[in-house]
């Protein structure tokens, strides 16, 4: 069944999007990820121009989130305080990219520039969390229990002033590696039309020494405002948000994420990280195929973007 | 994909009183008892054959199920030559030029192995979609000069490049890909044989309307030709827009797009927390 989408000023196949929200929806509910670095990829190879995809994503990323982040509000599992420092790093990261988002497109090379975002970011995400699961899928089969390595107790973050108490993540820290992290994944929420979880969740465990039991609602729930601040900015700069297109994604992806949900349960916590992996990795060459094979065309049409 | 037929009866206007009146200096050949007179008999110029279209509706709505659509233009020939429309000689091209927009050809190159934009050039007019239909084979009808002159058929239209001073070979080059990308997404198209004469005085056109038609205001023009000249041009305007909906939507985000992202963004809280009652998994 044809829809018409509004903004992107195209005729598309409704079945075709509630699939694709459903698959996504299914893979965030299975690994616990937003799935924006999913949808994105998958909207530019349905022909979606890529300004309206990425807009149209970070609308999506919202719903994925809110839906997550009650479930952890509900366990307590969210660390307002630290969501909120990060938020206020978000807020500018994501003010910046938007601007860097018109830029690009103004000089035609948003394309380029997403898409070596997202095979350098995917790749290297993809590359080492298969490197640690398929260790700790060894280690399980030779019997150790030793689970995910934390390493030492103070590196260089720690040595910065400003320093700031979290109590319901029981961190003393600097808020200015807080402030950057947020602002980087702000940065990226615009650029690339995902929620950031894919960096935010290591970033927060390894480098900020986050407990792992706050991590991810934490994350969550900055995600939720970042990307709600990312769509506004770009619905009011760029017009780039379709509405229509962003339902019927989030449709089919808040009940594919409940199917997921249950599918993940029955897999072991390396096993998940090791197809996640594996799904991140295929995404990065996939995009990455693109870059380096010669396009059909190598000309391209694009309307006149105006500063 | 469904393809909605989009039937734009005709007003035909003078043909019935043509064919009525008759006496006017009326087709030439076998006519009139004029045996008197044979001076005109050797004026065919005073045969000024006319051509007349008219939409039914002066505007098509892009609803939600759009996905593409024939649209067919009725249109008359008044005082035509019986003749020469017998000998097939006479010839109709209908267009359905979409409103003009400025656009940029990009070009990509190979630099360090990634293929990336590396040329552009930038048009500062080109039809946004241009639809032609045709009673024979562009060539067949009459000779490239003339096509050039009235800027007629997807290889003929006049696209103004924004820096007119450029190189001209680039310019040509970027053109070239311009046309040929605007026709391999099907906003570009020609139909030959898609006008059909139902009678020496009527035709009907079928012109396709790609599922991505711009919207704004098309503009319809009928070219007639005789005996490979062109004789007659004329011209109606038909606005295509979106439906009720998908028109307030999209005048809604581009003149209110603050308002339209917040509203967005709540829609996409309320389906969240819809989606974590209805399917709640703890």
């Amino acid at each position: 069944m044809g829809i018409y989408l509004p903004i992107a000023e195209m005729s598309v196949n409704l079945f075709v999007l509630l699939a694709m929200g459903a698959a996504v929806g299914f893979l965030s509910g299975m690994f616990g990820v937003g799935g924006g670095f999913l949808i994105t990829p998958l909207l530019i190879f349905y022909n979606i121009p890529p300004a309206i995809a990425v807009a149209t994503g970070a609308n999506q990323v919202i719903a994925s989130s809110f839906s997550g982040a009650l479930a952890h509000f509900k366990r307590g599992t969210i660390d307002f305080k630290l969501g909120t420092v990060l938020l206020v790093g978000g807020i500018f990261g994501s003010s910046f990219g938007v601007w860097v988002f018109k830029l690009l497109r103004q000089l035609g090379q948003l394309d380029l520039f997403v898409s070596l975002l997202y095979v350098g970011l995917l790749g290297t995400v993809g590359a080492l969390m298969l490197i640690e699961s398929v260790n700790a899928l060894r280690a399980a089969r030779k019997g150790d229990t030793t689970g995910l390595r934390r390493p030492g107790q103070h590196n260089w973050i720690h040595k910065l002033p400003l320093k700031m108490r979290f109590r319901a993540s029981k961190l003393f820290v600097s808020v200015i590696p807080v402030l950057v992290l947020g602002a980087a994944i702000g940065f990226l929420a615009s650029i690339m039309g995902v929620g950031g979880g894919f960096i935010m969740v290591p970033a927060m465990i390894y480098l900020l020494k986050v407990p792992t039991n706050v991590v991810i609602g934490t994350s969550l729930f900055q995600i939720i405002f970042t990307s709600a601040y990312t769509t506004i900015i770009h619905s009011a700069t760029n017009h780039t948000v379709d509405v229509v297109l962003a339902l019927a994604l989030m449709v089919g992806g808040v009940a594919g994420a409940q199917y997921g949900a249950k599918a993940g349960q029955k897999l072991r916590g390396e096993q998940l990280r090791a197809l996640l992996a594996l799904l991140v990795l295929a995404v990065a060459v996939r995009l990455a195929l693109d870059l380096f094979i010669q396009p059909p065309s190598v000309y391209s049409l694009s309307p006149l973007v105006v500063f | 994909m469904r393809r909605t037929a989009l039937a734009a009866t005709l007003f035909l206007f003078g043909s019935l009183a043509a064919a009525a009146q008759g006496p006017v200096p009326g087709p030439a050949a076998p006519t009139a008892p004029t045996p008197g007179t044979p001076a005109p008999q050797q004026t065919p110029a005073t045969i000024t054959e006319s051509i007349q279209i008219g939409l039914s509706t002066d505007r098509i709505s892009i609803t939600s199920d759009f996905s593409g659509a024939d649209l067919t233009i009725f249109g008359a020939l008044d005082n035509a030559d019986p003749l020469v429309y017998r000998q097939g000689r006479y010839d109709v091209i209908v267009v359905l030029e979409g409103p003009m927009r400025p656009a940029v050809v990009r070009k990509k190159k190979r630099i360090l192995g990634v293929w990336l934009n590396a040329d552009s050039e930038t048009f500062a007019s080109a039809p946004a979609s241009y639809s032609v239909a045709t009673t024979r084979a562009l060539q067949d009808i009459t000779d490239q000069n003339n096509f050039r002159q009235l800027a007629l058929g997807t290889e003929n239209i006049y696209i103004a490049p924004m820096d007119r001073t450029g190189d001209r070979a680039k310019i040509a080059e970027f053109e070239a890909a311009l046309r040929s990308l605007k026709r391999t997404s099907g906003l570009y198209s020609e139909n030959i044989g898609g006008v059909h004469f139902l009678t020496q005085s009527l035709f009907r056109a079928s012109l396709r309307l790609a599922p991505n038609v711009p919207v704004g205001t098309h503009k319809a023009r009928a070219f007639l030709f005789k005996n490979g000249i062109f004789m007659k041009e004329n011209s109606a305007q038909l606005a295509i827009q979106k439906a009720g909906f998908e028109q307030t939507l999209f005048r809604f985000a581009n003149n209110h797009g603050f308002a339209y992202g917040v509203l967005s963004v709540l829609l996409a809280i309320v389906t969240g927390w819809l989606g974590r009652v209805i399917f709640r998994r703890d």
